[in-house]
């Protein structure tokens, strides 16, 4: 048994050098570096990719269980994967390469990453004072880049290149399934402005019937497109578009609902988030000492302890600041009269100041504060225990999939999904959390509900609401 | 269902399946890296012997006939004998559907669940034998937690409504209710959480694989179960009509590709035929309309489905016919032809159920073909002699419960104006107020309101 092993892994050894001498592009050294010991194109020794190498080390030979007999066809495939999918982690745009080319490695590394953390910070910053509408463009333009992701290393996964019609089958599902979900969120809350459009009524009121047709469509046309001898491939490809449409779109659509509850529950969450990632790579940097898990070898207990101790005091201190101003404290409504979304409300419950008392023993002390602090608390608990796990499940797929980032689009941080799978799980936690114990009914979705409705319902509802505003002395009798 | 079942079974196999894989490997070599569509055939090779070494594993089901009718046959050819069995076992599946339909809505919902669970059962049973599950340890555990965790959410988000007052009663249970999408939530959490924290690095691209076959076979079995409930309590007719629709269209095809078939509709099924395809569609539509026309006469199949506080329990409650079921006039005029005549609007809906069921309802069945093509299984699991498993008769089903409720949903069920109206006596007078002067400004510019 074991002769054959060795022989077996002479041979993979053998296919590797030859592959690596047939590839074209340059920068996507990272995993085959360890097995040639000839020095290969750029491996940078970046802090993060130091222990990454050695997981690639260990499968040839001394993983004698990890051979070639327990693995399926489409895992033999997969280490070719990272030399196809760009990897984004070690590219550097030229500008900056000139300007840093006295520095180390290392640091390099680190300047890159922080310029880009700076940027994209900015970036959203600019984009909450667009308002709303900015905001929902922005989630809808990054869950597109993220599906695409996605479904590239599907592809790539199961080398199905040549199929026609494959790609534009998975594109149509994601473009069926945002038309869906987007016009459940705009009709439910701006149901309001398109009622008024006669020819828009038809596609509110039978919304749900078309977009089931238009999935229906999709289906069939994916059985007349199943090929004689691809049909494995297929069906696991169709399958990946659905788990990549389930994990991308439905999250979305939750962020979306969160927006529409007022910009403060889409802009703490991700705060948190972004604070959690950076305290515990600044604690990580400067203490780190303890592996935390072993999906994630950069990642220490002294990283992940800190940072979640940060990121409650963060979470507590921007919330106080927050909550003061009506734009990001209000719900987002049409006015009719403005002709315009506004942003002006008088603030809930929530974001005024309340009255505490705590006893302990015989002192009572009494103290103000706004009871929207107490949920951010339980919010970035959450996001400090529960989030990294986001990141530790896109460790574990990257590893599954040997590959290093989702994508190449942010120089040090690879694609956009990298930065964004912590945000899933906590977006559908606040939307949970909101709709659990938060969220009340919303007079604006009442309106456009009502608006649904024949007119001589609707008249017959006015008339039973003036009724009983009259005999509870609300609507003065005129 | 043993786990070792299938290890035990074949330990020859697995180690031949390596020795065979080695070998297609090493002549392999050359060609990883050109994945043109011409030059897959070396690829497919490998593929196919590992895939065909799957079907040895999986049990087949159509051949297994019971002992007792296996002597009573003996006689008779082998096509026939296939025939009988088959006859048998559906004349069984369906006097035991009639007996459910009578046993009322309750025994319906237990027996929706069942084979709900059945279903998911047979397709991860599927992908356990695919990527080898045994190894892995604690997953059969998790899929079995996520089928739980699923069906708690739906049952509890939609049905609290009837089972809502006797649960309401008791304290205790009322965080249950509020928090209900939170504690499910957690719950989903949890499995996340165990499924990262059990991923095994030699196993990772399986676990990964079977974790997403897992969430497709709840959307493909937990969805469509509760699409049905819900759809039967507006009234057990929509829950009568679709399936039957369905089991009739089978029928009928198999009935007139088994006589006049001749030209294959679709690569997928050979058995398949233009002919049973167009035959069974028309038999479809014309037993749809008359089926939907006796049904519509009896109010225990129309009424819809609620907690009554007398029975204290779900009944089919005493009701008004609604407009559906009432004969109304229709007038048809085609030049100067005109034609006045009286129908049920529900047997027009029936009309536009059944045409969808012979159109795109058999899409369903193709799917399932190409799925089990891919997998070279010739059926889900072998529960049903003769015709295989649960999951084989109720592959067309999924697609048609999904249409009955976008349906339903669409251009049946009307929005009620007293749902709206408790809900907004829930808001603060002021905002009941400024609700009340929006909606007259709105009714102001529609023109509604004789001021």
């Amino acid at each position: 048994m074991s002769d054959s092993s060795d022989k077996l892994s002479e041979q993979e050894q053998e296919l590797r050098r030859r592959n690596i001498n047939n590839l074209g592009s340059g920068d996507l050294q990272i995993n085959s570096a360890s097995i040639n010991n000839d020095k290969n194109i750029n491996t940078p020794n970046a802090y993060d990719s130091d222990k990454e190498n050695l997981i690639d080390n260990e499968t040839v030979d001394s993983d004698h269980i990890d051979s070639e007999e327990e693995k399926l066809p489409e895992e033999k495939y997969v280490d070719e994967l990272a030399k196809k999918l760009p990897q984004g982690t070690d590219k550097t745009p030229e500008v900056l390469d000139s300007a840093l080319k006295g520095l180390p490695d290392r640091w390099k590394n680190w300047v890159i990453r922080g310029i880009f953390t700076f940027i994209m910070i900015s970036g959203f910053c600019m984009m909450i004072a667009g308002g709303p509408l900015a905001l929902m463009i922005t989630t809808l333009a990054v869950q597109v880049k993220c599906f695409q992701e996605i479904i590239s290393i599907g592809y790539q996964v199961y080398r199905i290149h040549g199929l026609p019609w494959f790609r534009s089958l998975s594109w149509y599902f994601l473009v069926t399934s945002n038309y869906f979900f987007y016009g459940e969120n705009l009709f439910d809350y701006l149901g309001v402005l398109f009622s008024r459009v006669e020819s828009l009524r038809f596609l509110i009121t039978y919304h749900r019937f078309i977009s089931f047709c238009l999935y229906c469509i999709g289906f069939v046309w994916f059985v007349l497109s199943l090929v004689k001898k691809y049909y494995m491939k297929q069906f696991s490809l169709f399958a990946w578009t659905h788990v990549a449409l389930l994990i991308v779109v439905t999250q979305s659509y939750l962020i979306i609902q969160n927006i529409f509850e007022g910009m403060i529950w889409f802009i703490v969450p991700v705060m948190m988030i972004v604070c959690n990632d950076v305290m515990a790579y600044m604690f990580g940097f400067f203490f780190g000492k303890t592996p935390l898990i072993k999906l994630s070898p950069k990642k220490t207990w002294e990283g992940f302890i800190g940072g979640g101790f940060a990121t409650v005091i963060f979470g507590v201190v921007f919330s106080y600041f927050l909550c003061r101003y009506q734009y990001f404290v209000c719900p987002i409504e049409y006015s009719e009269t403005a002709g315009k979304i506004v942003l002006d409300c008088e603030p809930s419950y929530l974001f005024r100041p309340q009255e505490y008392g705590i006893r302990i023993g015989k002192t009572e002390t009494v103290f103000t504060m706004y009871p929207f602090l107490l949920h951010s608390l339980s919010l970035s608990i959450f996001s400090s225990v529960i989030g990294p796990f986001g990141g530790f499940f896109a460790s574990g797929f990257k590893r599954a999939f040997k590959i290093k980032d989702f994508g190449a689009m942010i120089p040090g941080h690879g694609g956009i999904m990298d930065r964004f799978d912590c945000q899933f799980l906590m977006a559908t936690f606040v939307n949970v959390y909101i709709s659990s114990f938060i969220r009340t009914a919303s007079p604006q979705k009442l309106l456009a509900q009502v608006y649904n409705l024949k007119p001589e319902q609707q008249l017959q509802l006015f008339h039973s609401l003036k009724e009983n505003l009259q005999n509870r002395n609300i609507l003065e009798l005129s | 269902m043993s786990r070792d079942k299938v290890s035990n079974k074949n330990p020859n196999l697995l180690r031949a399946s390596g020795d065979i894989r080695k070998r297609v490997i090493r002549s392999d070599a050359l060609n990883i890296d050109s994945d043109h569509i011409d030059s897959e055939a070396d690829e497919n090779l490998l593929e196919e012997q590992y895939v065909k070494e799957l079907a040895e594993k999986h049990s087949e089901g159509s051949k297994k006939v019971p002992k007792f009718l296996s002597s009573a046959l003996k006689g008779l050819p082998e096509r026939w004998k296939n025939w009988v069995v088959r006859g048998i076992s559906m004349t069984v599946m369906i006097s035991t559907f009639c007996l459910l339909i009578a046993g009322g809505p309750l025994a319906l919902m237990i027996l929706v669940l069942a084979i709900q669970v059945k279903c998911f059962q047979e397709i991860m049973q599927i992908g356990f034998v695919t990527y080898r599950v045994d190894e892995i340890p604690w997953f059969r555990h998790l899929t079995w937690y996520l089928l739980t965790v699923s069906n708690y959410y739906y049952y509890g988000e939609y049905f609290f409504d009837y089972f809502g007052p006797p649960l309401n009663r008791i304290e205790s249970l009322q965080f249950l209710i509020k928090s209900h999408r939170f504690i499910s939530y957690c719950l989903y959490l949890f499995a996340i959480i165990m499924f990262v924290l059990s991923l095994v690095k030699k196993y990772n691209t399986r676990q990964f694989h079977l974790f997403a076959w897992a969430h497709v076979a709840l959307l493909i079995t937990v969805v469509p179960s509760y699409l049905i409930i819900r759809n039967t309590f507006d009234g057990l007719i929509w829950f009568i009509i679709p399936v039957s629709l369905i089991i009739i269209n089978d029928i009928m095809a198999y009935m007139f590709g088994f006589f006049i078939g001749k030209t294959p509709l679709i690569q997928l099924s050979p058995k398949k035929t233009w002919e049973g395809f167009i035959g069974g569609g028309i038999t479809t539509v014309l037993f749809g309309l008359v089926l939907a026309y006796i049904l519509c006469q009896y109010l225990y199949f129309i009424c819809p489905i609620d907690y009554s506080e007398e029975a204290d329990k779900i009944v089919i409650l005493n009701c008004q016919p609604s407009y559906l079921y009432i004969p109304q006039e229709y007038k048809i005029s085609i030049g100067n032809f005109e034609t006045v005549f009286n129908i049920q609007p529900f047997v027009l809906h029936s009309l536009s159920l059944s045409i969808f069921s012979s159109i795109v309802g058999p899409f369903g069945g193709f799917f399932a073909s190409g799925f089990k093509r891919a997998f070279k299984i010739k059926d889900f699991a072998n529960v049903i002699p003769g015709h295989g498993g649960i999951m084989d008769r109720f592959d067309c089903q999924v697609l048609m419960a999904s249409f009955v409720y976008v349906y339903i949903n669409s251009f049946i069920r009307d929005p009620s104006p007293q749902k709206i109206l408790s809900a907004i006596y829930t808001l603060s007078p002021k905002e009941q107020l400024n609700f009340y002067y929006q909606l007259e400004n709105h009714l102001n510019d529609l023109n509604l309101l004789n001021l």
